[in-house]
């Protein structure tokens, strides 16, 4: 298809045709071209559907602002739907398919709605769809949400990259139209690091849809001369197809880079967008100014867009919308609209309803004149014009141009809650309490010439930079004053649209007011107006001020709803940028992880590190199989487990006691130099928050272990004591979680084995339970061994510096050779500390105590310790406190299920006899049965009592015996053997 | 005006003239018996209940600004009573058979839409959790499904089950959970107590409380003095500042959640789901936008905004299950004033002011409350007892050690 | 939102952790007549002001130090940081 509307002019390059499809036709175009320019220039005003009546909709813009022309761009995995055809820049083999419709673009069944409109006006769904009740879910709904939503997603994952990046500057500077461009000189050549933002491909601005001239070049002509003197200059970041989202917080903007959208596939190594994170010292916001229509019947057809669009498309992209076009304009610059229309040879006639307008022109004027209606189906054909005298004439157009005035963008000045002000001159909100370092410049400022840009531009840089001394003189520019009445909507009886793609009139404004819905909130949230992807760049205005006159208010007195972040809307996939997948969150692996690899571990997570779950051989039919022999290994010979996780925190000073004695609710101050001690750690609500252990390595020096999940957080607890509530104490803190591998060695032969690697004497004289201290291995590294033991065997925690990690546990494993040492993970530790009735984090959940925990007693009353106080209130010590206990079926083939709750043996199961519930459960081979850890009420006091454990969730009941939580080795022989 | 089907059509076919507005604009009176403190959806529901079940119509409820302005104007939109303990269990359940019969009682259609929540589990330690939860859930009479990671697949087929940083092992569903419009509830609540003669007064903004002898007698508003018998306060985020005129401090803390929703999009999502090992929660709008969140921003504030490391966040979130929503785009972000309390549960009691009560600490989960917490609120303003699922509720509670901590993570309030 | 460290200079505030109003310094004395009372104040009431509040932020991704931060929770402007300790000691903690 021939571009038959394609007119001369514009920026667009005509040595390069581009091929492109939409909804399956073949079109050419430009580079230069917007799809929707492009679709323009061969005849295609019909781009999409309307949201509720799914009227037909063609662009209303030639901007971001832009709520109808939305089409689904590319396909597969790529399709991206709600794209703007106003802004998608046309590259080779782009392909588009419009949407939100049942059928095809120009015949949808689902324009049925539109003669249904009287039955769905505002709010309808909220009077009605109740009978019968359970019809909402069945039938309307389901009915309701596949006739809305606009676009489709793939259902298939993003293929593209996104990246995140970070920069800084001594000024940004949004928009690269005349004002910006103009503050973006100024400041680069005070020697600042500017950076200049624009969300166009082409930078410019206005200028580049205007024929207007700067000193003695076209304003075209200027904006590329002064981009390319900015582009040379080092200090400079320009930064195309870039929309500044978001002011945040000081300093701090969001801007969205599409750096591979106009292509056909991004480039190799490059991402297809960059979020990036600005950090401003000062900020310049020239984002121009959005045209708003008027409101009349039936203005919703395509081929009536904003003057400016006309305009934009004629002079930027050598495009006539039609060769005939109606200018309906309440303002002076709709005649600016006409000439340049005129000047392409489109036989323009201008409609304005302010009677006292000039009509000696070198076109139609029609003074004191309103578009009363519009026709077309598919895109306008006629326009219906009441003239002054009362008489109507028909006018046949395909395109309608209107203009009702400009509101600045004030967008960007709102995001931090400031409100906009209302100027009568400009019958405009314009910028007022603005962000801290943010000054605006140009046609957001409200200064609507070019004059006046320019100026503003350069003022605004001045100011923001605090420049001394004289400025350059400015080129000269076009200055006109803006001359408007304000007119919103034309009165009748047919629908006026105000938000076009949300399908709201000027009646649904009207019968908001009715049923009370006046403040702006309510408007807009019982109208939906402004709710649209547009958010109503285009639409609000007017809906105020039509509120504003049924209220009998002054259009600042209605006020405007609030303008949130992003400024126009954007992928999800560059607010995630790389943290996606298998690369959402980081992945900590341990100085031994390629040794558990080889053993072919399984692997699970904790606290972001990977560690070793089990270690399945062959033969072995499930993960029970090989948990059991790991533990019986374990048990019987030796067993060796990867406890690097753990959090270390060492401390150090002539305090170090003391301090701990402060952070542990059980006494350490008389711990004696070579011992260990498990420690309780309580939060200041009396509840505890982690346990571990604490090693004596000298009279000022201890090592703290924390759990692996709680180690960040225990170690900042600490930090805050020492800090906030004891800073003189003479004690210093650090975490080594990472800097020391450490070893479990576990079993009757675990001193054998590590006889044979540790240079000291290690017998159970010399290096009794509980004994720790700095040793040799292997003939002088240096090494910590504690006498510890999480699994109730006789055991050994081994630590090396992280270098030697993988090292050691090969040592590990050749010494123990002889004993069949068997590596285990934390399934069969997991097994032998329920065995013997250790807590980890299901028991410490955070909400239990000491007391619960049976270990009430620890709670020193002899020393001041964080949680001490609080611990003593009334509810965390009641009479039927819970209780840790054990549990074990009365029927050993049968399962105890982790999260089952307690009942007693016989009654009604429900919440109000709930005894307790079960934190840990697991298969016990030593035992030969299942066996769990427990809360209880008054649990201490029930051991014996036959109970049953109900999990109606997982459709379990069963008899069980509470017993003491120690199943085995209760006297702890094993560990001092 | 009772909304019918016979109405609608009666007024689409004549011009929609005959509407009324669905509230008065009453002048406040001297006195009131009750008078509420925040229009919002728990001042409403409470004016509502008290007319409706409590035999109370003489009764105000006066807005700084305009009715539903508040969280439950932003927010999320999820119901459930998928908690985990019995402080909390039994009164969200009662909540959910409020919203269940809603649209009869109030006679407007709020679009309560029982979908479904699903929380999505990651781990062992996760799903023993889990079990405990759904286990509690039933045994307080509400529903609980333990998902398999396959019937998962088979509902939510575009879920990352590939290469997940954080595999999914199941799911705890409660089919009974859903999403409600919710500027409706507000505005149903309010067009029903009006319709009972409460005086829905907006713009009017309280300036402080007439307290004589350590007795309410009514408050101080920018609009005059109002008497009142019984000064009832649901003011949300709000609540330090406005109980700070009354020299109260409270276990809260006001911080910033800020909430998303994509552009409209055919449907993708039948329910609401969770990832249980990042922040982010999801559902989709009858109007076709993704709605979603997650966690606070984390700092003290009244700014009604955040930054952007939370937006980042929740949106990796989003790209860590659904890897097909890169191509979506966030339409618009917000931030609303969470009352965050010390133990990330509510308060509704009196104070130790007679006349004056207390209705807050809701955190991030006051809208699901919304039935049960003006239920409750009523209960307590008419009959000064607490209402039986609301026994837990105390504002003594910290004092005495009978916090209601469903996180775990003790008295620091951005962790709830 | 960014925070100038007193030792470090200005830093993006995701390297920090919050924890709350910078009175959880004042810690009660444990043996105090009221220290039931006291602590329950300590640990659970805030005056939480909708203005300028002090605060304590943690440099977890940074140097650990504990900072005391005055901000203004109404428009995030930060008028003030000092590090937490010499707070603590001007209000009279020690050991």
């Amino acid at each position: 298809m021939s571009q038959k509307n394609r007119i001369e002019g514009g920026q667009i390059n005509r040595d390069v045709s581009l091929n492109f499809t939409f909804d399956g036709r073949r079109y050419s175009g430009h580079a230069g071209d917007t799809l929707a320019s492009a679709l323009l220039a061969n005849g295609v005003r019909l781009m999409g559907r309307s949201f509720k009546y799914h009227r037909p909709r063609g662009p209303m813009t030639a901007g971001s602002e832009e709520p109808n022309a939305l089409v689904q761009l590319r396909s597969g995995a790529l399709q991206e739907p709600n794209t703007r055809a106003t802004t998608a820049e046309l590259f080779d083999g782009l392909s588009a398919t419009s949407q939100n419709r049942l059928g095809t673009l120009s015949f949808d069944l689902l324009a049925v709605n539109d003669r249904l409109s009287n039955f769905l006006t505002a709010g309808f769904y909220y009077k009605t769809f109740m009978w019968p009740k359970a019809f909402w879910e069945k039938l309307y709904e389901p009915v309701i949400r596949r006739a809305a939503g606009l676009g489709s997603l793939s259902l298939e994952d993003d293929p593209d990259v996104y990246d995140k990046g970070f920069l800084h500057c001594d000024l940004l500077v949004i928009g690269a139209g005349p004002a910006g461009l103009m503050a973006a000189l100024t400041a680069a050549r005070s020697g600042a690091d500017v950076i200049l933002a624009d969300e166009d491909f082409a930078m410019g601005g206005r200028l580049n849809s205007e024929t207007l001239s700067v000193g003695d070049v076209s304003g075209v002509d200027w904006a590329a001369g002064t981009v390319a003197e900015l582009a040379a200059m080092p200090n400079v970041r320009l930064m195309p197809r870039t929309t500044v989202i978001g002011a945040f917080d000081h300093g701090i903007y969001g801007a969205v880079e599409r750096v591979g959208d106009h292509l056909a596939v991004p480039q190799a190594g490059k991402p297809r967008q960059i979020l990036w994170r600005i950090y401003t010292k000062k900020t310049v916001l020239a984002a121009g100014a959005i045209e708003r229509p008027i409101a009349f019947a039936n203005n919703d057809r395509p081929g009536v867009m904003t003057a400016s669009a006309l305009r934009s498309y004629a002079n930027r992209f050598g495009v006539a919308v039609d060769r005939r076009a109606v200018i309906f304009t309440n303002n002076d610059d709709g005649y600016r609209s006409a000439e340049d229309l005129h000047a392409k040879g489109i036989r323009v006639t201008v409609v304005d309803p302010r009677p006292d307008v000039s009509v000696l022109r070198d076109y139609e004027v029609l003074a004191g004149a309103q578009v009363v209606d519009t026709m077309g189906r598919l895109g306008l054909t006629f326009v219906k014009v009441r003239l002054a005298d009362g008489s109507e004439r028909t006018i046949e157009c395909g395109a309608l141009g209107v203009s009702g005035g400009w509101n600045p963008n004030v967008h960007l000045t709102c995001h931090q809650r400031g409100r906009p002000r209302w100027d009568d001159g400009l019958a405009a909100f314009v910028p007022s309490d603005l962000p801290t370092g943010m000054h605006v410049a140009g046609a957001a400022a409200g200064d609507l010439s070019t004059a006046g840009a320019l100026a503003g531009g350069q003022r605004a840089a001045q100011d923001a930079l605090a420049l001394d001394g004289a400025m350059p003189p400015l080129p000269e520019a076009e200055d006109a004053p803006v001359n408007i009445t304000p007119f919103w909507y034309v009165k009748g009886d047919g629908r006026a649209w105000l938000d076009q793609q949300n399908d709201v009139t000027v009646k649904d404004v009207r019968l908001s007011h009715q049923e009370g819905f006046r403040a702006v909130e309510h408007l807009k949230r019982y109208t939906t107006l402004g709710m649209a992807t547009d958010q109503g760049k285009t639409a609000n205005m007017g809906g105020l001020a039509i509120m504003a006159e049924l209220a009998g208010k002054a259009i600042p007195e209605v006020g405007t709803t609030i303008f949130r972040p992003p400024y126009t809307p954007v992928a999800i996939g560059a607010f995630a940028g790389r943290h996606r997948g298998a690369e959402f969150h980081p992945k900590r692996l341990t100085p031994s992880h390629a040794w558990a690899e080889e053993q072919g571990a399984v692997f699970v997570e904790a606290g972001n590190w990977m560690r070793a779950q089990y270690f399945p051989r062959a033969g072995e039919e499930n993960w029970l199989e090989t948990v059991n022999r790991e533990v019986l290994a374990t048990r019987n010979s030796v067993g060796v487990c990867d406890v690097t996780t753990l959090g270390k925190v060492d401390v150090q000073g002539a305090d170090a006691a003391d301090f701990l004695n402060m952070i542990y609710c059980n006494g350490f101050a008389k711990l004696a130099v070579g011992k260990v001690r498990y420690g309780l750690m309580l939060r200041e609500d009396g509840i505890a928050l982690d346990d571990g252990t604490a090693a004596r390595l000298a009279e000022d020096h201890f090592v703290v272990t924390t759990t692996t999940a709680n180690a960040l957080p225990v170690y900042r607890h600490m930090e805050f004591v020492r800090q906030c509530l004891v800073p003189d104490m003479d004690v210093q803190l650090i975490s080594t979680t990472e800097a020391w591998a450490q070893y479990a060695v576990a079993g009757p032969n675990a001193r054998r084995v590590l006889e044979k690697i540790v240079d000291q004497d290690i017998s159970n004289e010399a290096f009794p339970f509980m004994a720790c201290g700095n040793v040799t291995i292997c003939g002088g590294l240096r090494a910590r061994l504690f006498r510890i033991s999480f699994s109730g065997e006789l055991a050994y925690e081994i630590a090396v510096p992280t270098a030697y990690g993988d090292a050691l546990m090969r040592r590990i494993m050749e010494a123990g050779a002889e004993f069949e040492i068997t590596p285990y993970g934390t399934e069969a530790l997991g097994v032998m500390r329920i065995e013997k009735g250790h807590a980890t984090g299901n028991e410490l959940n955070g909400t239990t105590t000491a007391a619960n925990l049976g270990m009430g007693r620890m709670v020193s009353t002899k020393k001041d310790s964080i949680g001490a106080v609080l611990s003593r209130r009334e509810g965390l010590n009641t009479e039927d406190d819970l209780r840790a206990v054990g549990v074990k079926p009365l029927d050993p083939a049968q399962r105890v299920p982790a999260g089952a709750h307690l009942m007693a043996a016989e009654g009604p199961v429900d919440a109000a006899r709930d005894q307790g519930y079960l934190t840990s459960a697991c298969y016990s081979p030593n035992l030969g049965h299942h066996i769990a850890l427990a809360f209880l009420k008054d649990g201490a006091n029930r051991m014996g009592e036959t109970m049953r454990v109900v999990s109606p969730l997982t459709d379990e009941v069963v008899d069980v015996e509470i017993c003491s939580p120690h199943f085995i080795d209760p006297e702890g022989e094993r560990l001092r053997a | 005006m009772r909304y019918s089907g016979f109405r609608v059509i009666k007024e689409a076919l004549t011009g929609h003239k005959g509407w009324k507005p669905a509230w008065r604009e009453p002048e406040p009176a001297s006195y009131y018996d009750i008078v509420i403190v925040g229009g919002g959806g728990h001042g409403l529901a409470t004016a509502h209940y008290l007319a409706k079940e409590f035999g109370q119509a003489r009764v105000a409820v006066i807005e700084k600004g305009w009715i539903g302005g508040g969280n439950v104007g932003r927010n999320t939109t999820i119901i459930r009573s998928n908690y985990l303990l019995d402080g909390n269990e039994p009164f969200y359940e009662f909540s959910l058979k409020l919203w269940e019969g809603l649209e009869q009682d109030l006679n407007y259609n709020a679009m309560v839409s029982q979908r479904g929540i699903l929380n999505l589990i990651h781990s062992d330690g996760q799903r023993d959790a889990f079990i405990r939860r759904g286990n509690g859930m039933i045994l307080n009479g509400a529903d609980a499904e333990l998902m398999t990671t396959e019937a998962i697949k088979k509902k939510y087929p575009f879920l990352n089950t590939d290469d997940a940083r954080f595999p999914i092992k199941g799911g705890l569903a409660q089919h009974r959970g859903g999403t409600v419009r919710h500027d409706a509830v507000a505005w149903g609540y309010a067009r029903s107590a009006d319709s009972r003669g409460v005086d829905i007064i907006q713009n009017c903004e309280v300036t402080g409380f007439r307290i004589e002898n350590g007795v309410c007698k009514g408050v101080e508003t920018s609009r005059g003095f109002i008497g009142a018998g019984k000064v009832g306060c649901a003011v949300a985020g709000s609540s330090g500042r406005l109980l700070g005129l009354a020299n109260m401090r409270l276990p809260i803390e006001s911080h910033v959640l800020q909430a998303f929703v994509s552009e409209g999009l055919k449907p993708v999502l039948p329910g609401v789901i969770t990832f249980g090992a990042g922040h982010f929660y999801c559902s989709q709008s009858d109007k076709g936008g993704l709605v979603f969140g997650g966690d606070i921003d984390g700092y003290n504030s009244y700014a009604q905004r955040g930054n952007l490391p939370v937006v980042e966040d929740v949106c990796e979130g989003a790209m860590a299950i659904f890897p097909m929503l890169g191509r979506a785009r966030l339409l618009r972000m917000w931030g609303g004033v969470m009352d965050m309390s010390m133990d990330g549960s509510p308060i509704i009691d009196r104070t130790h002011i007679d006349g004056l009560y207390f209705n807050g600490g809701w955190c991030y989960g006051g809208f699901k409350a919304t039935p049960a917490s003006g239920f409750a609120f009523a209960h307590l303003l008419a009959r000064d007892e607490p209402h039986p699922t609301a026994t837990a509720y105390r504002l003594d509670r910290f004092e005495k050690g009978y916090m209601i901590d469903e996180k775990g993570v003790g008295n620091q309030p951005n962790l709830h | 939102m960014i925070i100038d460290h007193p030792l470090l200079g200005p830093r993006d505030s995701s390297e920090f952790t919050y924890l709350g109003d910078a009175r959880l310094i004042d810690r009660p004395d444990p043996d105090g007549q009221d220290a039931a009372a006291a602590f329950y104040d300590y640990a659970y009431l805030r005056d939480n002001p909708a203005g300028w509040h002090r605060e304590l932020w943690f440099h977890e991704a940074g140097d650990r130090s504990w900072l005391v931060v005055t901000r203004n929770t109404l428009t995030h402007e930060i008028s003030k940081v000092e590090l937490a300790s010499d707070v603590a000691r001007v209000q009279g903690r020690s050991k």
